[in-house]
């Protein structure tokens, strides 16, 4: 292909240019074929960063649709001989998996609206005023982002219980009602907006709420949707507190469900599990296909700047 | 229609004293324009008015009303970015309406002000577009339009017109200079071009290091500039200045309290024709430059002085060596502190013994 394309060049070259261009145009040559290799390594690059995040996806689809002794069957087949539905309505039903579903909405949504009410105001605060001590409590939401859940799930789960709020939805969204990175990200974004803008909103007799709601959120959209995503998958998949917070079933999530198919008749039904899996991952994967435009956005303007 | 008074304004950022006792009042209706270079306070000057920074000390009057405290939303004031600061995720329409909601102003209302003003400044076609996909001259016919559908009592614009090319920023030139006149509200207009200051305003403040120079109409600022730096900030090629020991090498008498002679190179005349009365500069062409209709010229006198000189519709001088001729009417003079000295043509005659200011008489140097 690359002599190909060095004869291409070579035909578009002017008949009798003469020794004296010769040696420039072999230099073009040189320098085409190297961007020609270095696009076909780009390419290779990303094709094994997609196969490596799309592999496991594709085998826990393929396994879904499986029968239990066609997942052990070595070397592995990808397409199931048949595709086995029931193995969702078998997931569907190890449990109240309409109740976990609900509450896992209930809670990802709660957790997400209480923390766009807390982080919109704190970010437009952190960038846009001076005030006392504004620079030490930036700092302080910033060590919270690296405090890790293990350390604090212990009082944590001891103030709720004095509450009395475990096994509750509330008891499973209050903890998050905040985001330092939420905060963090906003904030850049909110520094990136040109003061001019906000100077023209005032002589424009626009409210400081009015400046946040009709000026600088709709310009942040990007981020702020690339937020709400992380947020969202966060809590949804998440395991760990949910598990920790709850004694009983009325407040548990879509993943302690999940994980619980796999002890269901001491075998690990991998089929099952995997079907049970896609029905967990699905709601987020609508959401990520819907909202691919704004994430791709987000994250080249972040970029940029 | 109003008018604005800036009483003994101080500005300080930190500890850094920016504008020090500022009084200067705006003519209700004046076209006026703050002129200087970048870091002169003028930029700062002009959002004190608007309300966006607290001045440190003094008072701002603005129709007759302290207006010191008042947030800029509520001093009818309007303002014109130099960036147009248009609200991005708003459409034309949106952008010129954002205000007049804010106010409080009727649907209907609002209808017709936007179709007046879209009419007015040629936006009709695009009032649904966003500003991204408009053109340099387009956004800022927004941000007039913007700023114009307030009817508010003070324009305010900084340096509105330096982000367009130099072709569509002198038709928006134009274009401001009718809208005053249409519209004849107060202007006041910041730039650091000294040819849009002198082709725009009525009134110019000449201001360097957060001090007023000068302020006074363009003609003024030009004729009879107030020291110094007015004199050379203003024109181009800027005044020529001599020094004393230049003075005294040309045959320009000494007057007592002068210490500076300057004169503006399209004054000297260049290889005069003999008889020509003035003071007689020779020196060897340093460099040429022509602009088609106007040229302009460095002469490198004997003491290594370089001096313009600039010739209207005439052939580009080929010689090494030219003359030039300074009218004594075009000599300003200034003290040792840069401030100008009020000399007449009389003074300066007499102080020369009649006859040295003339071609001959100072031809013999060199």
């Amino acid at each position: 292909m690359k002599e190909g394309i060095q004869q291409a060049q070579l035909g578009l070259g002017k008949p009798g240019a003469g020794a004296a261009k010769s040696e420039p145009r072999a230099r073009m040559r040189l320098a085409a074929s190297g961007r020609l290799l270095l696009a076909g390594f780009n390419r290779a690059c990303m094709l094994l960063l997609v196969l490596v995040f799309a592999m496991p996806f594709a085998w826990m689809i393929s396994t879904s649709f499986k029968t239990l002794p066609e997942t052990m069957i070595f070397p592995p087949v990808w397409i199931p001989r048949n595709l086995i539905w029931e193995n969702y309505t078998a997931a569907w039903n190890t449990g109240p998996f309409l109740r976990y579903a609900a509450n896992s909405i209930v809670i990802a949504v709660g957790i997400l609206l209480l923390q766009m009410l807390t982080i919109i105001p704190a970010a437009y605060a952190f960038a846009r005023y001076r005030f006392a001590g504004s620079r030490l409590l930036f700092g302080i939401v910033m060590v919270t982002l690296m405090i890790p859940a293990q350390l604090i799930f212990l009082p944590v789960y001891l103030e709720l219980s004095a509450f009395n709020l475990l096994n509750t939805h509330l008891g499973l969204i209050l903890p998050f009602a905040s985001s330092a990175f939420g905060i963090f990200l906003l904030r850049q974004a909110f520094m990136q907006i040109p003061d001019e803008l906000i100077e023209a909103a005032r002589l424009d007799l626009a409210s400081e709420g009015r400046i946040i709601l009709r000026l600088m959120l709709p310009m942040v959209k990007p981020v702020l949707v690339t937020f709400a995503l992380f947020s969202f998958i966060a809590h949804w998949n998440d395991y760990f507190w949910p598990l920790v917070m709850t004694t009983n079933e009325t407040a548990r999530t879509l993943p302690l469900a999940i994980a619980k198919i796999r002890e269901v008749e001491g075998v690990a039904t991998w089929n099952v599990l995997m079907a049970g899996n896609l029905i967990l991952v699905a709601p987020i994967l609508a959401v990520f296909i819907a909202s691919q435009r704004h994430i791709i956005q987000a994250f080249v303007y972040n970029g940029v700047k | 229609m109003a008018q604005i008074e800036l009483r003994n304004i101080g500005k300080k950022f930190k500890q850094e004293a920016v504008i020090e006792n500022l009084n200067l009042t705006i003519r209700s209706g004046s076209f006026t324009v703050l002129v200087g270079p970048s870091g002169c306070g003028k930029s700062t000057t002009l959002r004190m008015v608007a309300g966006l920074e607290r001045q440190t000390e003094g008072e701002i009057w603005i129709d007759g009303k302290c207006v010191s405290d008042t947030p800029p939303g509520l001093r009818d004031v309007a303002m014109v970015f130099q960036n147009y600061a248009l609200y991005p995720t708003m459409s034309v329409r949106g952008n010129i309406e954002f205000g007049l909601k804010n106010k409080g102003v009727a649907k209907p209302e609002r209808e017709r002000l936007i179709g007046d003003i879209s009419e007015l400044v040629g936006l009709t076609p695009y009032l649904d577009k966003k500003p991204q996909s408009l053109s340099g001259g387009q956004r800022q016919r927004v941000a007039l339009a913007r700023a114009m559908v307030k009817q508010p009592k003070v324009f305010i614009l900084d340096e509105p017109l330096s982000n367009l090319d130099a072709k569509l920023r002198s038709q928006m030139r134009t274009e401001l200079i009718q809208l005053h006149k249409r519209l004849g509200t107060t202007f006041v207009y910041v730039t650091h071009d000294q040819v849009e200051a002198m082709s725009m305003g009525d009134e110019i403040v000449v201001m360097d290091k957060g001090v007023i120079q000068q302020a006074d109409g363009p003609m003024a600022i030009y004729g009879q500039p107030a020291n110094l730096f007015t004199a050379q900030f203003i024109g181009t090629p800027p005044m020529n200045v001599l020094l004393q020991e230049d003075m005294h090498a040309l045959g320009i008498p000494a007057m007592p309290g002068v210490h500076y002679a300057g004169f503006r190179p399209e004054h000297a005349v260049l290889n005069p024709p003999d008889g020509t009365e003035g003071i007689m500069l020779r020196g060897r062409i340093a460099t040429r430059e022509s602009l088609g209709a106007e040229q302009i010229y460095q002469l490198e006198l004997a003491s290594g002085a370089l001096v313009s000189v600039k010739t209207f519709l005439r052939p580009m001088e080929t010689v090494e060596w030219a003359a030039a001729a300074i009218p004594a009417e075009a000599l300003h003079a200034f003290d040792v502190r840069g401030n100008r000295v009020e000399c007449s043509l009389n003074e300066w005659r007499e102080a020369a013994g009649g006859g040295i200011l003339t071609a001959a008489g100072a031809g013999g140097r060199s």
